[in-house]
Parts: structure tokens; sequence; C-alpha cells
């Protein structure tokens, strides 16, 4: 069985870890080394400039708008979306009928969870460019049409400038609300029915069984979606520049980080100046999934 | 905590209650029933809230673009299918030819390239397995936005923006981390005594890869297979960036939009959508087990 083990295994590694190496490992290393050159992505020509181009980040309007932006997203829609699909989640175990448990599902959970799930598999262009119709500005669009039957009048969704980065938060939510939903949902599942057992026979409700004994067992699935969330949120670039006009706009009031990265690498011929906001995007990623991870670190429960 | 898969015990049929006095009944059942009716209120809302925009499109799709913005919520007086070949003269019959084939390559090669990875890290001991596997666990967590400024200029020097091979090789590249991920999970959960039996056969390692552990792996290949398609095909950062003259459905979608603002085209633009719609959730539909549970799976290690 020894006979020529390693000639496999090195066969078998070879290529797939050329590949990731040179598309995947070599570009990541790339952007930190551009981040120190005043690189045009264009001229061959570069030099070492050192830190002066983080330095000028701090000095870049565009680029604190686009950090503001991200923070806005980054605390309101983990928050919102791990509210809803825990609501949810809890509506789909508990909301059944006849149930002396405490346990039961609602009839129909399947299909809930089918639909919920839906936006999760389309691409983010088909979405944008649905939702960026249905938030036409004029009087005829879709949400507008909505407004005014229940007499609210009519709002510019996309085109204010006030409302437009809510806009891409709901749009946001909205997609994401079902993955996180059956996450939970599995995670639920998989806790042992005797726990919920004991939980009643000890007299505890649907709603107390649920917020201290499922919430706590589902701690480690909840603070994983927080953290994805989170990265969701430093991601979101697909949305922004199919959905918003400009990109960015208007008056950049949409401006985020990843549309930086695009427009200073891609437009304005600064590839290394791109590449340092890369590193930041890289750093602030890290930062709070450690954050994350240790700000909301509880005992963890084995069963 | 390692939660698999079934996501479906909530469906778990309600089971009869012992019969009861009657007045115990009524005590329990009122609120029961209030609970119950209130959580198919809310469910059923955010449902609509989750498909009228899909279902809308699609009815868009056959509708000219006056009643599209004039009467939003109608039904079109008259089907208009033309808007499906005016979408496909504009070039999404191109458009969904370039996803085509590059998912499919991007896929096998993918499967392929992951299954060997992890099946070699789930299986064998050596020197520098644990680094191997950390260097694709850390792909996982970190954004392609990071990367795509060097990685653009990657792609040129080889020559290969644009074009099928160029888009498949990074399709597949970063894909592999998340199956590598988790198909090194399926290959430990499998049983080691056939393959040894395979070996005292006189089976070589390569072999026993093929001929005995694939097979025996497909219902893992199955669910990240169907991940993979519909995350490929779905991409949208890396052929925006990389295959600008060569677009995929997805970009083309985003193309079209921009292009409506000014030509105002709507119909053929929902028309347009609605073909790169309606195959995924038919994919969807049929596997929906799969997909969901391989994307949940994902997040939950």
């Amino acid at each position: 069985m020894r006979h020529g083990q390693y000639r496999f295994i090195v066969g078998f590694l070879v290529l797939p870890l050329a590949l990731y190496a040179v598309f995947v490992i070599s570009p990541f290393a790339q952007s930190f080394y551009y981040s120190l050159t005043n690189w045009t992505g264009v001229s061959p020509a570069f030099e070492f400039i050192g830190f002066r181009n983080f330095q000028n980040l701090m000095d870049d309007a565009l680029f604190l708008r686009a950090l503001r932006n991200n923070a806005v997203l980054l605390v309101v829609m983990p928050v919102v979306v791990i509210l809803l699909a825990l609501f949810f989640a809890f509506l789909l175990n508990v909301g059944g009928r006849g149930s002396r448990s405490g346990v039961q599902g609602v009839r129909g959970s399947g299909f809930y969870k089918l639909a919920f799930f839906l936006p999760q598999v389309l691409s983010v262009p088909v979405i944008a460019v649905i939702w960026a119709v249905i938030f036409d500005p004029t009087g005829s669009g879709l949400a507008n049409s909505v407004l005014r039957r229940v007499g609210l009048g009519s709002a510019g969704w996309l085109s204010d400038p006030n409302l437009a980065l809510y806009c891409v938060l709901w749009v946001l939510v909205w997609g994401s609300v079902g993955f996180y939903l059956v996450l939970f949902n599995a995670a639920m599942s998989s806790i042992p029915r005797d726990i919920f057992e004991a939980a009643v026979l000890d007299g505890a409700g649907r709603v107390s069984t649920f917020f201290r004994v499922t919430i706590p067992l589902l701690w480690d699935t909840i603070q994983t979606a927080w953290v994805y969330l989170a990265i969701l949120a430093l991601d979101v670039y697909a949305l922004v520049a199919v959905m918003t006009a400009g990109p960015g706009g208007p008056n950049n009031s949409t401006q985020v980080i990843s549309l930086q990265i695009a427009q200073n690498g891609f437009q304005f011929g600064r590839a290394g100046y791109a590449s340092a906001i890369g590193v930041v995007l890289f750093f602030i990623t890290l930062l709070i999934a450690a954050i994350m991870l240790r700000a909301t670190r509880r005992e963890r429960i084995e069963y | 905590m390692t939660v698999t898969t079934h996501a479906d015990d909530a469906e778990t049929p309600v089971s009869n209650p012992p019969r009861e006095t009657d007045r115990g009944r009524r005590r329990s059942d009122a609120p029961d029933v209030a609970v119950n009716v209130l959580s198919h209120v809310a469910l059923v809302a955010w449902t609509v809230v989750v498909l009228v925009p899909f279902a809308w499109a699609l009815l868009a799709s056959l509708k000219t673009s006056r009643e599209i913005f004039g009467s939003p919520w109608s039904l079109p007086e008259k089907f208009r299918w033309s808007n499906y070949s005016r979408a496909w003269d504009k070039g999404v019959g191109e458009y969904l030819l370039n996803s085509i084939v590059v998912v499919t390559g991007g896929v096998l090669l993918t499967m392929l390239f992951g299954s060997m990875v992890a099946y070699v890290l789930a299986r064998y001991e050596f020197r520098g397995n644990r680094i191997i596997y950390y260097l694709f666990a850390a792909g996982m967590m970190f954004p392609v936005f990071l990367a795509i400024v060097p990685l653009f200029f990657v792609v040129q020097n080889f020559g290969m923006l644009s074009t099928y091979q160029g888009l498949i090789l990074v399709y597949t590249a970063y894909s592999l981390p998340f199956t590598v991920f988790f198909m090194h999970s399926f290959f430990r959960t499998l049983p080691t005594s056939i393959a040894e039996a395979a070996f005292i056969d006189g089976c070589s390692h390569t072999g026993v890869f093929f001929r005995v552990m694939l097979p025996m792996a497909k219902p893992g290949l199955l669910s990240i297979g169907i991940f993979n398609v519909l995350g490929q095909f779905n991409q949208f950062v890396l052929p925006a960036f990389l295959s600008p003259e060569k677009p995929v459905l997805a970009q083309g979608i985003a193309t079209l939009l921009a292009s409506q603002r000014y030509e105002g085209e709507w119909g053929a633009l929902f028309a347009a959508l609605s073909i790169a719609m309606v195959p995924v959730v038919v994919v969807y539909l049929i596997f929906y087990r799969q997909v969901q549970a391989g994307l949940s799976s994902g997040t939950l290690k």
C-alpha cells in the first residue's frame, strides 16, 4: 500500500495547487505588494512610494464616504436579517396547532422554506434589475403604485440620496432572510427532541422554550451567521453596480468600498491605489471576524 | 457543532394529541389556534413579498413598455411573445451560449480537481497536509475584491481575457476552496474497508479513487455539483472584469438594463431576465433539498 504513494499524492495535488496558486494566492499576495507602489496598471513602470497610498486614503472624501456607507450596511443589515430569520424560524417551529410539547412545526413549512430561499439561487444582476424597475421613481413604478394605493404619495427611492442606500439595504435583507431561515431551521432540527420535552415537563411554554432553550443552543450558528452577513455587507458590489445610478449615486450616497476598488483600478488608472483599498478591506474583514467571534463568545454546549 | 443537511424536520406531521376531556381541550386550544393563524399570516406575508417581484417580472416579459409602467398590476392586453425573440436578437442567445460553455467546463474541472485534492487531504497522511488544507480554507473567507485588480493583470498576461478557457480556469480556482472543504468532510465519513479490499486486490491508488471512492461519494458530488452549477452560472464579479468582450448571461442582463434606460424596450429586458431566471428556478425546484443542504452546510462549520 505504501508503494507509489508519494508519487500519487504529488500527482493529484500538483495541477489543482498550481491553478490555485496562480489565480488565487498570487493575486492576493500581489495586491499587498502593489499597494506600496504608484502603479497605474497601464504602464509597466512604477516605483515604491511606501505607505503614501494609505496616507492619501485618509484624505480621500470618496473613500471615506464609501467606508461610512459600508459601516451603515454592516451595522444594520446583519441585525435585521438575523432577527427576521429567527422570527420566521420560530414561527415555523412553534406555530403549529394542537401541540402539547412546544416543538411542533406549522403545516407547509417545507413550502415556506422553498419560497423564502428562492432569491438566494438567482444571480444578483437579475435581482438588481427587478428591484431597480420596482423602485422606479416616476409615479408609475411598482413600489410607488403600492404607496399611492395606501395613500402615502410617492417616493424617489433610488434617485433620492437619503433613501438610496436603504433601498440597497432592503434588497440585501430581502435576499438573505430565506438562507438564514434555512440555516437556523437546520440547526434547530439537530437539537435533540428530549431537550424540548424536558423543558415542557418543567412547565415551559412555547415562547419561553424558544428564548431560554432554543436560542442559547443556537448561539454558535447565530454567531457564524453574523460573521458571514458582515462579510456580505463589506463585499456588496454587484447590487450597487447594477442597481444604482452612476453607479454609486446619486451624489455618492451608495458609494461602497468595492466600487472604489473597481473605479480606481480600472477607470482612473490607479491600480496601486486600488490595491491599497483592497488591503484595507482585507484588514477590516479580518478585524470584524475576530471581534464578532470574541465578543459573542459563550460557553459552547455539546450534545 | 456539526449540523448537517436535513432541514426538513419541522415538517414532521403533527401527531394526534392524546384525547382529553372537553374542558382541558378548550383551555389549551384557543391560544394554540391563535398562534397558528398568526404564524401563517406572517409567513404568507413574507412569501408574498418574496414571490411577487419574480411573478411580476415574468408577467412584465409579456407586456409592452407602456403596459409595464402604465398599468403595472394588470394582465397584458395581449401576450407579447415577440419580446423573447427581440431579447434573443439583442445578444441574449449568445450570452446564454457563453454561460453554458463556461459553466460546463468550469463545473467539470472544479469537480475533478476539487475531489482529487479533497480525497488526498482526507485520506493520506503526509507533511504539509494541514497547511494545504488551511490554504484552501482561507480562500473561503476572503472576498474576490481583494484580488480583482492583480487578477485582471494575471489573466491578461496569459492572453486569456474574454476567452472561455480564461473564465473556466478562474471559475475553477475560485470554486476550489468550498468544493475541497465540502468533499473533504464527505470523504472522511466514507468507510475505509472497501478501499482496503480494493488495494488487496491489487488496485492502484488512482484506481481506488476513480473506481471505488468517487462512485461512493455520489451524494456529496451531487450536492456540491449543483451548488457549483448555480454559483458559476450566477457569477457576475469575475466575468464583469475578466470577460468584457464575451459577456456571460448575468453580465448581459446588467448591460441590457443600462441600455434600456435610453432605449426603453423594457419588455425585451424582462424577457431576457426570464430566460436567465427560469432554468435556475427549475434546477432549484428539482434539487432544492440538495441546494439548501449544500449552501447551509458550508456556513455551519
